[in-house]
């Protein structure tokens, strides 16, 4: 199939329809609202489920309904209707149920505005709903990248019985660019045999999250947990740029990642050993390479688009070996490429401190960037 | 008259196929069970079973879908049309219910089941107003009578602090998307059959593919109105029907031509 211009938003939709997806629950909202829209016009014709929720509440509960039936079903949101969302994203976690949940996270906390942020990292990465669970995180950063990581996520979702997060911020989700879709999937038609689907002859299905005796319960969070551990086994997921000779490593996830490897390019003209690792997966973390990291360069800058919410999961992961850095813009605001580039050029001419936390030396440096 | 054995052997009240042979978590006398039991007579009648799906909610019926031999499953607290929805539009050709409290139904999850309705969602909703939260203890519930006392309006529900009750049958029926909300009482034996009759009409409605049907039923809740189940039996007659009337609010008109 040939490239097209596409809006990230509505190349993420027209991609699940094309993976097989029976039924989309969403409420509008913006930075995500075209995502919606396509999906208004593209399901009903061809005879698949749409409904307009209530609200976000509505939406994540017709998503608990439908992937109760098995079916390949899936919403999206931005962040605040994330948000009212955790409550269902418990129960369907505490039901094993596949689903693939879109965030096109803005500027936060609160209303904040509609411009792209990445501050949904803790709620999506470290929880946010109430209980022990996983999701598991997708973080594309191009329009082609959304595309490939929406079909992937319905084949993860099913293969772990778990909710997938593709993971991204408004500025992807409004961005045109050339995009391949994939080709057309037939929709399923054998189900899982836990699937409660009112099929005469079939023996009585029943799901809930509800285990009320703690031994049960027990149980049921420590198969959820083995579970997990089979998905940090097999799919974390990265990419890395210009890391074989690196001295200065950058790690940013989806757009801050894509300004920053521009950043780290003109480094490199100007003869700067810098390269980028970019976690494609932010649940599973790539922890292992992270940590590989600390061992081949002698620093290491985070950029983001929040306050230092990865921040915390690198600084694990380096345990205090090599200075940390962290650059960031925040509520709404993408990073400039030569933004990042200075602080690039700052490591490269000066001694590192390794007092102090990177976030704490960030935001003294806050009131120029903000000039 | 002479009876012969096989006679005085005729089996003439058996457990329904919709109902699992398990031992029941309500409380002596609660109408909980009657209802499930009509639910349970109705599937069987209609020959539903096999081709239904459940949808439980938060309150003492959490547990329905031990009860019914049909597939379930459970909601969060409030959230059940919603959830039913999606069920029912990924299989449209199933019956699907919900069996909701007045909790559930009429506060916190006052927001799914208009909008459900409003959308003339395709499913049935079983609701219980006992006017007051069971499970949680006795706490005031949207439906608690004025000057009811309940374990959190210690004084009587005072309106003036704490609002008016929710009549939801009435409510309900204002929603264009509504093709059937009744009001019926399980508190005597005249009152069950004719609740059994809406139960079956509301299915048919499903059936026939008309929307969303809704049947309230006044039910008892003994251990939390600290009285025996025959005086809140009589509780229902004397101070929950004459604020809640019991009666038909909606009735699509093609249901006109269905005789039960
Ligand atoms: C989000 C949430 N809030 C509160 C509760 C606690 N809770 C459980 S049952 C219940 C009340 C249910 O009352 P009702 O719907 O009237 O049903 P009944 O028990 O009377 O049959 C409450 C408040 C909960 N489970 N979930
Ligand atoms: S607490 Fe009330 S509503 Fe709940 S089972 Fe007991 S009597 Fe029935």
């Amino acid at each position: 199939m040939a490239k097209e211009l596409l809006k990230g938003n509505v190349a993420i939709a027209e991609a699940a329809i094309r993976a097989g997806l029976q039924a989309y629950f969403g409420y509008p909202i913006t930075p995500q609202t075209e995502l919606l829209e396509w999906m208004s016009a593209r399901m009903p014709e061809l005879g698949r489920a749409f409904v307009q929720a209530e609200s976000e509440l509505g939406a994540i509960n017709m998503v608990y309904g439908a992937a109760c039936t098995g079916a390949r079903v899936m919403t999206s949101s931005s962040s605040p209707g994330v948000s009212l969302m955790m409550e269902g994203i418990s129960y369907i976690a505490g039901t094993e149920l596949p689903a693939v949940i879109v965030d096109v996270m803005r500027g936060g906390p609160g209303l904040g505005n509609i411009a792209p942020a990445q501050a949904d990292y803790n709620q999506i990465v470290h929880g946010g709903g109430h209980g022990d669970y996983n999701l598991l995180v997708l973080a594309p950063s191009s329009v082609q990248e959304a595309v490939d990581l929406t079909v992937l996520a319905f084949d993860l979702a099913e293969k772990y019985r778990t909710i997938v997060v593709v993971l991204l911020d408004g500025s992807l989700g409004q961005m045109m660019e050339p995009a391949e879709l994939p080709p057309m999937k037939p929709l399923k038609t054998a189900y899982p045999e836990w699937a409660a689907r009112g099929e005469p002859g079939d023996s009585r299905r029943v799901l809930s999250s509800i285990y009320l005796d703690p031994p049960a319960e027990e149980v049921a969070n420590v198969r959820i947990l083995n579970r997990w551990k089979e998905v940090e086994a097999n799919e974390v997921r990265y990419k890395e740029y210009m890391l074989e000779d690196a001295k200065i490593a950058v790690v940013g996830f989806g757009t801050s990642g894509r300004v920053a490897l521009s950043a780290a390019r003109a480094a490199r003209a100007e003869g700067i050993p810098v390269g980028l690792l970019r976690p494609v997966t932010l649940n599973p973390f790539p922890n292992k390479q992270i940590e590989r990291l600390a061992e081949t360069v002698d620093s290491i800058l985070v950029v983001e688009m929040n306050a230092g919410q990865m921040l915390e999961d690198v600084l694990r992961d380096v345990k205090g070996r090599v200075p940390v850095e962290f650059f960031a813009r925040v509520g709404g605001i993408v990073p400039l490429p030569d933004e990042i580039l200075n602080e690039i050029r700052r490591m490269a001419s000066q001694p590192l401190s390794t007092t102090g936390h990177p976030r704490d030396r960030w935001l003294k440096r806050m009131p120029q960037i903000m000039a | 008259m002479t009876i012969t054995a096989p006679e005085l052997e005729k089996t003439i009240y058996t457990r329904p196929e919709s109902l699992t042979s398990v031992q029941t978590h309500y409380c002596p006398g609660c109408t909980h069970g009657v209802a499930h039991r009509l639910v349970a007579e109705v599937l069987d009648e209609m020959g539903l079973r096999e081709k239904t799906v459940g949808v439980a909610s938060v309150g003492c019926s959490v547990f329905a879908y031990n009860y019914f031999e049909v597939d379930f499953v459970q909601a969060p607290h409030g959230r059940a049309p919603a959830m039913a929805t999606g069920v029912k539009r990924v299989l449209p050709d199933r019956t699907v219910f919900t069996y909701q409290g007045d909790g559930d139904m009429a506060s916190i999850g006052m927001g799914e089941i208009v909008a459900a309705a409003a959308r003339g969602e395709n499913i049935t909703v079983i609701f219980i107003n006992n006017a007051n939260y069971g499970m949680t203890g006795g706490q005031m519930a949207p439906t608690t009578l004025p000057g009811q006392k309940t374990t959190s309006s210690p004084n009587g529900r005072d309106v003036e602090t704490q609002g008016y009750p929710v009549r939801a049958a009435e409510l309900l029926a204002t929603l264009e998307g509504t093709s059937y909300s009744v009001r019926r009482s399980l508190h005597d034996p005249k009152g069950i059959r004719n609740a059994k009759r809406a139960i079956r009409t509301a299915f048919e409605v499903q059936q026939r593919g008309l929307g969303f049907s809704m049947v309230e039923l006044l039910s008892i809740c003994p251990t939390n109105w600290g009285m025996s189940a025959i005086n809140a039996m009589h509780w229902i007659e004397e101070k929950m029907i004459p604020f809640y009337p019991l009666g038909d609010y909606k009735v699509h008109p093609m249901l006109a031509e269905v005789k039960i």
